[in-house]
């Protein structure tokens, strides 16, 4: 029998939600690392008994938890991420130089090849890799090396690369996003990284159209489909079908473009989710409604599923890494919210229901599928 | 043997309760008594002070005999007290919500 398990970082630690098949009934268990900052949990698709989490502290600064029993314990492993060289300066946010400080993890991605192997995106931006399961750290410095590095900066949550994707069929190429530099791809195995922004489009830049400077939010990958990508930019809903090498905006119908989280349904590869905001200045659903949007067309077409979901008076935020997809035969969906909440849907997207209602505010969602 | 109070967040970390005592060679300072907790808990790497830079963290703060030493030199002798043993060194998370 299958059984589901949902990862959540939250403000004030990690909680794991677990169910059967069926994903009605739910146990939770948590706080996991009560009190810290969890940005993210994620688990190796190799082996799902190892996970990592990126456990973080404005006053004790980055710890890095790693799970070899599907979260039933847990050790520290290796915290230290020295930036190859001498790191140089970016754009800080009034257009001054500032030195490449090292923040905290905000990304896992457990390799899809070898269990021992996992990426780390770090704030300020920059890629580390781990090949000996997170005991050391080594920076993959030919992306923040690029030419353009010193002239990306910050966005509202820091300069971050929070999107890291693996392509399934070339072992050589990779994608990351960074806010608030864009989209970037390596076919090299990461050691030569180019940027990828052709055809976005970010009126809060001096050149609209520049090669780097966007403010990416999120992109997300099917993986039987590894040429087509979908971004939610900071507004815009974006498209690729050439690995990045150019887009364009599939936003239609959204009554708004600015959001934060993007996903794609496990067996539908032209289905895709995104949780509208109201804008740059107001982070919370409009209207005050939370209306997951669904597009069965790859984008441009889009739906609004709210059963289940408040319809007033809800002012939260879903953040960029809480969307996930399970792969049961009926496809789940998952997100959570600043508010604390955890909605799952078990029909791809028609049905909505409260796991939990009253968590730290959610930071981040990732689900497994268990055999 | 010098006697060190860690904030909860660290002896959660480093799976500890109460007070740990250090052995922080013949002339104490604070950089030794770090080291020192360092070695024995390696999981405390960072979290005190920065990996890279050996700066104390911003919102770490080191008190001992009702005085503040967060702004003192990070060799300079603890006080009397606390090599003695009388006193413990705190080692405090900043107070500054959340």
């Amino acid at each position: 029998m299958s059984a589901v398990r949902v990862l959540v970082g939250t403000r004030k630690g990690a909680f794991v939600l677990s169910s059967d098949e069926k994903r009605e009934r739910w146990d939770v268990t948590g706080p996991h690392f009560a009190g810290w900052e969890i940005y993210h949990v994620k688990a190796s698709p190799v082996n799902p008994d190892r996970m990592y989490a990126s456990q973080t502290s404005g006053w004790f600064g980055q710890v890095v938890q790693r799970s070899d029993d599907g979260g039933k314990t847990w050790s520290p492993v290796g915290n230290e991420f020295a930036y190859d060289g001498v790191p140089g300066t970016h754009q800080w946010y009034d257009g001054t130089s500032r030195p490449w400080e090292f923040k905290r993890a905000w990304h896992f991605e457990p390799s899809l090849r070898d269990p021992e192997t996992v990426y780390a995106g770090i704030e300020d931006a920059a890629l580390f890799k781990s090949t000996d399961g997170g005991q050391t750290w080594r920076e993959l410095s030919g992306l923040r090396t690029h030419s353009t590095g010193s002239s990306w900066q910050p966005g509202a949550g820091g300069m971050c690369l929070h999107t890291i994707i693996e392509d399934p069929t070339d072992e050589k190429r990779l994608f990351v996003a960074i806010s608030a530099a864009g989209a970037f791809r390596s076919d090299d195995a990461g050691q030569t990284w180019k940027p990828i922004n052709r055809g976005l489009k970010s009126e809060y830049i001096p050149d609209p159209d520049a090669e780097v400077g966007h403010c990416v939010h999120r992109i997300a990958m099917h993986p039987s489909r590894s040429n087509v990508l979908y971004m939610q930019k900071h507004w815009d809903v974006m498209r690729s079908d050439d690995a990045g090498d150019s887009w364009h905006e599939v936003s239609g119908n959204l009554p708004t473009d600015f959001g934060f989280v993007i996903d794609v349904h496990a067996h539908e590869p032209q289905t895709i989710f995104v949780v509208p905001i109201k804008s740059d200045s107001e982070h919370f659903p409009l209207d005050g409604k939370l209306q997951v949007f669904r597009s069965r067309t790859g984008g441009g077409q889009w739906e609004a599923l709210t059963d289940g979901l408040p319809q007033e008076n809800c002012y939260v935020n879903v953040l960029r890494d809480a969307m996930a997809v399970d792969s049961l035969d009926s496809c789940g969906v998952y997100f959570g919210t600043t508010g604390g909440q955890v909605y799952a849907s078990a029909d791809g997207g028609d049905h909505w229901k409260a796991i939990v209602r009253d968590l730290p505010a959610v930071l981040s969602v990732e689900v497994q599928t268990l055999q | 043997m010098i006697r060190v109070v860690l904030p909860a967040h660290l002896r959660t970390l480093a799976r500890i309760s109460g007070e740990v005592q250090v052995d922080a060679g013949t002339s104490p300072t604070t950089r030794a008594v770090i080291d020192a907790i360092e070695r024995r808990y390696p999981m405390l790497r960072g979290t005190i002070r920065d990996r890279r830079t050996q700066a104390r963290r911003p919102f770490v703060r080191f008190f001992a005999c009702e005085r503040d030493l967060s702004h003192d030199s990070i060799d300079a002798p603890l006080p009397q007290a606390v090599t003695s043993g009388a006193e413990p060194l705190l080692i405090v998370g900043a107070i500054a919500g959340g």
